[in-house]
């Protein structure tokens, strides 16, 4: 194919001359999660912090007679949530012995049928902290390392690895404020959320990647903003595409899959979109910035 | 030719998912052309003796969160133990727990053990228990070992009448395996602190000839004949026994031996009815997405969008099947992760279909579009799936790494979600592809 050929082809789109709009709507969202992360951190549920958590299904009519029942016993109740014929108890961890006595105690006089109890010593969720640190670094690391060699070169891995962190801040920043505004909890599913969503983030990167090494192997003489420009044209599609049938999936369990993995779901859903912002608008932008600083070094 | 075999392969798969996928007892009845049909679809069961014990109710096997159930994490307390007998300590608390379990009658229940940070811990998982406080305080006893004896008066020999000596857990040191002498059969071997050896010698001088009971939470463990006085404080009880035999009795001596408290650090109890609405919610919600990923697929891609979604079903029932085999327990975010990997099933179709959509814009005919879309974007299939892949692996950790996440919960999010991945990889390039070279180019 000859030079001459190939610019009649070539994208009249340019996505890279504007990277600086992407990098500051990145920012526009990451600052107020991240403000709100350093001010207001996360809401830790009891996986984190330890504690107990009672779903009754009881009559509203009991309510009082519950609540004096656990003053009795000098249990602090830490919050009372009542839905519809169901209550939420949470209370600092309960020994399981106290527990059964306030259940057999409560069945004495009401009719109340236990729907879950958990309860969670402080230890296990300092575990759980360090646990999901090693965890994220480690994924990272090795994906990283991956990606270095695939691509035989370190900076296609870093810059993927940075717009995973990109992600990661994101849906972090996100469930910041959700906690200090409507009370949202992280537990366990969260981690495991934000793995998947590192995991998804990477995913969607390598394939904008994978096109930038086809057209660079290719086309070799053009220039390397040019190329990514054509790259992430090109795969565009695919990405938009791939993303919503897993949008879709999402959105049908976060509107009919219940009340457990109702977060847990959510956060897939910020990150599964903010990963397909990232590896078109974060990801490849970084390509060409650390490409720039290089030549730059050269002169 | 080659083809044409794939393509038999892939419909005989299917049909043999579908054989396996199919509900267990799932009532069907119908009117078609003025005939009643009526009749239960089930999947069969597996029962293999050879080559291989291979037994399979074709049940989808389902967690504690689903199914209701009792799940505790144990902490067991070895400051009373040496350093060394830790270990040994903690697996007999394990097997006493396992024996009470038995007794208490629950199906399946799961004990694992783990040392974390220098704190020995058990996990319990009693699934379908209705009364948790009752089970969990059966659990956490302490165990209680003792030595019994006949009265001396009569000549019955109903273990009714047995009589609690003196001679108690405490006194013992330590049971082990060990192998007779003369015989060369494996054999218990028991060893007594000093004040214990000399009650033992009591003992067994009084009732030479006479059973000794050895019990455990007022349950006969053994009751070896006393064939003469034993002094030195060491014993063996020796009979026809097997290796896993006396391994057995050594544990749950040794539980009587190395007394462990245990203290509850984590409880979860799970009615069984809130599992069921879970499960009936993500199956809805399961349902409809697959409809909307089919119609999405269908409008963007057309007939090809249609051996998508061909392919997407073969993934579905393929993917039950093998959580049927396996067997997986499948927990509400397992339920999730597959559910989402219905989704992302489709993603390597997505890949080839877009490159297909380029080759035939550069005016190159159709069958060679496919065939080259196949193979230009399988390095990008690749490598973004196997990054997928090393997350699952963390996630799931399968080495047991104490250092990373190892709960239930978060393992069988991984679990689904990698299987998903391998499966996804198989339809998205062998089924669809073979669909395609069938139907796609012959039109």
């Amino acid at each position: 194919m000859s030079k001459n050929n190939l610019s009649s082809t070539l994208v009249i789109l340019r996505p890279m001359r504007y990277i600086w709009i992407y990098l500051t709507l990145s920012a526009a969202i990451i600052i107020p999660g991240g403000v709100s992360l350093i001010v207001n951190g996360l809401k830790l549920g009891i996986d984190f912090t330890g504690g107990s958590t009672i779903v009754w299904q009881v009559n509203e009519s009991q309510d009082q007679s519950i609540r004096s029942l656990f003053q009795e016993n000098n249990i602090e109740i830490n919050k009372y949530d009542r839905i519809g014929e169901k209550v939420e108890i949470r209370t600092s961890p309960l020994e399981s012995s106290l527990y059964s006595k306030l259940n057999s105690k409560l069945k004495e006089t009401t009719s109340i049928t236990e729907l879950s109890y958990e309860s969670i010593g402080p230890t296990l969720g300092a575990e759980l902290l360090q646990k999901t640190l090693f965890g994220l670094i480690l994924a990272s690391a090795l994906i990283l390392i991956y990606i270095a060699y695939r691509f035989r070169s370190l900076k296609y891995g870093v810059s993927a690895i940075l717009a995973m962190l990109h992600d990661l801040l994101i849906v972090v920043g996100v469930f910041s404020l959700l906690g200090k505004f409507w009370g949202v909890e992280i537990d366990t599913l969260f981690v495991t959320a934000l793995l998947t969503i590192l995991s998804f983030s990477v995913h969607d990167t390598i394939v904008v990647y994978d096109r930038i090494r086809e057209l660079k192997k290719h086309h070799g003489y053009l220039d390397f903003e040019e190329i990514v420009n054509r790259a992430v044209v090109e795969t565009m599609g695919r990405s938009l595409n791939n993303s919503m049938t897993i949008i879709f999936m999402l959105l049908a369990m976060y509107l009919l899959g219940g009340e457990t993995t109702k977060w847990f779901i959510f956060a897939l859903l910020i990150g599964t979109v903010s990963g397909t912002y990232s590896s078109t608008f974060t990801a490849a932008p970084l390509l060409v910035i650390w490409n720039k600083l290089e030549k730059k070094k050269k002169i | 030719m080659h083809n044409k075999r794939t393509l038999i392969f892939v419909i005989a798969l299917t049909v043999l998912s579908l054989v396996i996928a199919a509900p267990k007892n799932y009532p069907v009845n119908f009117k078609l052309m003025g005939r009643e049909i009526n009749f239960i679809l089930s999947s069969p069961e597996i029962h293999l003796n050879k080559p291989f014990q291979f037994d399979r109710t074709l049940n989808i096997k389902q967690g504690l969160d689903l199914q209701g159930g009792v799940e505790v994490t144990l902490r067991a307390d070895m400051a009373n133990i040496s350093e060394s007998d830790r270990k040994d300590a903690l697996e007999s608390a394990r097997e006493v727990i396992s024996r009470r379990v038995d007794l208490y009658g629950i199906a399946e229940p799961v004990i694992t053990t783990k040392i974390v940070n220098n704190d020995y811990r058990l996990s319990v998982a009693l699934a379908g228990v209705d009364d948790p406080a009752t089970a969990l305080e059966l659990i956490g006893q302490t165990a209680q070992l003792v030595f019994a004896e006949l009265p001396s008066s009569t000549d019955s020999a109903s273990y009714a009448d047995l009589i609690p000596t003196d001679l108690t857990g405490q006194d013992l040191t330590k049971s082990t395996v060990q192998f007779n002498s003369q015989t060369g059969k494996p054999e218990v071997g028991l060893q007594f602190t000093t004040e214990g050896g000399k009650k033992f010698a009591e003992i067994t001088q009084r009732n030479i000839g006479k059973p000794l009971a050895i019990m455990l939470d007022g349950f006969p463990l053994s009751t070896p004949i006393v064939q003469e006085t034993i002094t030195g404080g060491k014993a063996s009880i020796n009979g026809d026994f097997t290796l896993e035999e006396v391994k057995n009795l050594v544990l749950t001596l040794n539980a009587g031996a190395l007394p462990v408290p245990i203290s509850i650090l984590e409880q979860k109890n799970v009615a069984p009815t809130l599992g069921e609405e879970s499960v009936q919610a993500s199956l809805r919600a399961g349902l409809l997405g697959l409809g909307i990923v089919a119609l999405f697929m269908i409008l963007m891609y057309g007939y090809l969008g249609f051996i998508a979604v061909l392919g997407l079903i073969i993934y579905t029932l393929l993917t039950i099947a093998i959580y049927k085999l396996i067997p997986i327990t499948i927990t509400l975010p397992g339920l999730a992760g597959f559910i989402l990997s219905i989704g992302m099933a489709v993603d390597s179709n997505i890949l080839i279909f877009e490159r297909m959509k380029e080759e035939v814009r550069k005016k190159i005919d159709p069958r060679t579009a496919m065939e080259l879309s196949f193979g230009k974007a399988w390095d990008a299939i690749k490598d973004a799936n196997t990054a997928t892949l090393i997350t699952t692996f963390i996630l799931f950790n399968p080495l047991d790494w104490p250092f990373l996440n190892s709960s239930g919960m978060v393992r069988g999010f991984a679990l689904t979600l990698f299987l998903g991945i391998i499966i996804s990889l198989f339809t998205g390039i062998v089924v669809t592809r073979t669909l395609l070279r069938t139907f796609y180019v012959k039109k």
